[in-house]
């Protein structure tokens, strides 16, 4: 397809009860930047476009002004102070800068890092990269409802380690780990707790004391502000951490990460994170009742339908479901005017199914037939009502083509076929 | 990813979507796949016993676009041939028909293997009529 085809479907159509469409649910993949977000940025490209790191001009001091705010308002939606933020390109860069550096510095004192099986590409091919150098990584797996066992934890820590590295909210399943069990854990013996809180931010309160994390990665991207800024907390006390930094050229950000800062980005980041301080409790209130509602529409009318990871510790806004016997990318195809994403291996590049999905036991098969949702600030009732429809108009006619749906219909166990694979 | 027109048409309007009564000696049927990997495809066709023209085929498909596609036009593509010709399709033909890309490949040789199952599911009835009857019976089957 032609670059104008690919982006005339984005073009916007309108419904014939009024909703515009395509209609956007996949927030955890990212998020539409929030008007006000951008109203703050603005003036950082055009006037106020000084280098924050100028010390001498006015150019330089406004950048440098608007930075300082920015870092107020990430330290404070996360009970950090100022001091503490370290502003990078985004939360990969911040997961590399944690675990690459913890590594590092603290390559005397132990080599030994836990991690689990669910984590984000960002913080495992880190730790791949890692184990090439010689440490040694274990890989915690979880548990049915994708909750990392703390006894798993306590059992894998040992003398030689030196960080934990655990995600606050998984990006598929939206599952929270318990935080602050993990944390005080790591405190009594002296490891390091790393969180990537990228997903969890903003959505779910967080707080750096209470839950005992000693470092944390948070972007802006997926809290309606822009792609390519991020953070990343530095505890500064009890204990004081040190990170080596892994791009080096003129020590801006303590020493801890070289580079012209990107200034509109990180006011972004910071009013982004301003606006959640204010909104969260309400926003992640309404955005969870809008969920429910989706689930509900969907489970009363379809049958054999599983929800993957624990409703109980989630995000308001995550509902990953299978729906046996149809597959997930046809599923998607069936519903192309609503962008979600799927656990399938047809809508990976690699054709591997989902391994957050496997880490949960999930079958292969009901990991192929998993849609992602991800409702968010900017999403309706009406919204959800519309996609509730489609999706289960979809998956009734995807079921009577299906051959599984039939032989199950007809009592056949599937799992006792002998399939003839290709 | 980006479908070709071909593969949403016969996605949005299936042809020959359905089943035949699998113990009929007229019906071939081909189970392939698994659904550990995300493609099942049955393929069935009715076979005219005297001239080995396969007079109907259906399918029904578990997987994604390209294998709904696949498959759908495997179905056509056998109607009207002899069972022999039918084994000259070749997935390299369903691929050049639907546009596919490289990562979808794979549909379409499931889809070549879900005609020669459902032939060879066929000939093997046809066989055992052919060959187990003795004289003055008919076989059971």
């Amino acid at each position: 397809m032609s670059t104008d085809v690919k982006t005339a479907a984005l073009e916007q159509r309108i419904a014939p009860n009024g909703i515009k469409l395509p209609i956007y649910m996949d927030n955890h993949a990212t998020t539409p930047m929030d008007p006000r977000v951008l109203e703050e940025m603005l003036p950082y490209f055009m006037e106020k476009f000084g280098n924050a790191a100028s010390r001498n001009h006015p150019f330089g001091w406004a950048a440098e002004e608007a930075v300082e705010l920015s870092r107020e308002r990430v330290a404070k939606l996360v009970g950090a102070t100022a001091k503490e933020i370290i502003f990078t390109s985004g939360a990969t860069e911040s997961d590399n800068l944690a675990i690459k550096g913890v590594a590092e510095m603290y390559k005397e004192k132990g080599n030994h890092i836990i991690t689990a099986v669910t984590e984000h590409k960002a913080v495992l091919d880190t730790c791949k990269r890692l184990e090439k150098y010689g440490y040694r990584v274990t890989y915690l797996p979880v548990q049915k409802d994708g909750v990392v066992d703390l006894d798993d934890l306590r059992r894998a820590l040992d003398d030689k380690t030196i960080l934990v590295t655990l995600m606050a909210a998984n990006n598929e399943i939206g599952v929270l780990q318990p935080l602050a069990e993990i944390g005080r854990m790591c405190r009594e013996r002296g490891v390091l707790f790393h969180s990537d809180a990228v997903q969890a931010v903003g959505k779910v309160p967080m707080d750096v004391n209470q839950q005992n994390i000693d470092l944390m990665s948070i972007t802006a991207h997926k809290i309606y502000g822009p792609k390519g800024a991020g953070a990343l907390y530095v505890r500064r006390k009890n204990p004081r951490v040190q990170v080596s930094a892994i791009i080096d050229g003129g020590g801006h950000e303590r020493g801890m990460r070289s580079g012209t800062l990107n200034v509109p980005g990180i006011v972004g980041l910071g009013k982004a994170c301003a606006l959640c301080m204010e909104e969260m409790p309400k926003e992640s209130c309404h955005i969870a009742g809008l969920r429910n509602r989706l689930r509900d529409k969907i489970m009363s009318r379809l049958d054999e339908v599983f929800i993957n990871g624990s409703m109980e510790h989630r995000l308001p806004g995550n509902l990953n479901i299978s729906f046996a016997y149809v597959e997930g990318e046809s599923l998607l195809m069936g519903i192309n005017d609503i962008a979600v994403s799927s656990g399938s291996a047809c809508t990976s590049a690699t054709l591997e199914p989902s391994y957050v999905l496997k880490a949960l036991g999930t079958g292969d098969d009901l990991a192929h037939s998993s849609i992602r949702f991800g409702l968010g600030r900017f999403n309706t009732e009406a919204e959800v009502d519309y996609v509730a429809d489609r999706v289960c108009e979809t998956v009734e006619r995807l079921r009577e083509l299906s051959p599984l749906y039939e032989m199950a219909k007809e009592g056949v166990d599937l799992k006792s076929v002998k399939w003839q694979a290709e | 990813m980006a479908y070709s027109d071909k593969v949403l048409d016969h996605y949005s309007n299936p042809r020959n979507v359905g089943s035949m009564d699998k113990g009929s000696l007229d019906v071939g049927t081909g189970l392939v796949g698994a659904p550990e990997c995300g493609d099942v495809m049955k393929l069935q066709i009715k076979v005219n016993p005297q001239n080995g023209v396969i007079e109907d085929a259906k399918f029904k498909t578990f997987g994604c676009g390209s294998a709904i596609a696949s498959s759908s036009l495997a179905t056509e593509w056998v109607k009207g041939k002899t069972v022999d010709e039918a084994l000259g399709i070749r997935n390299t033909d369903i691929v050049k028909e639907l546009s596919l890309p490289p990562v979808k490949i794979h549909c379409s040789v499931l889809a070549e293997d879900a005609i020669r199952a459902a032939i060879h599911d066929w000939k093997k009835k046809q066989g055992v009529a052919e060959t187990a009857a003795p004289v003055g019976t008919r076989a059971s089957h």
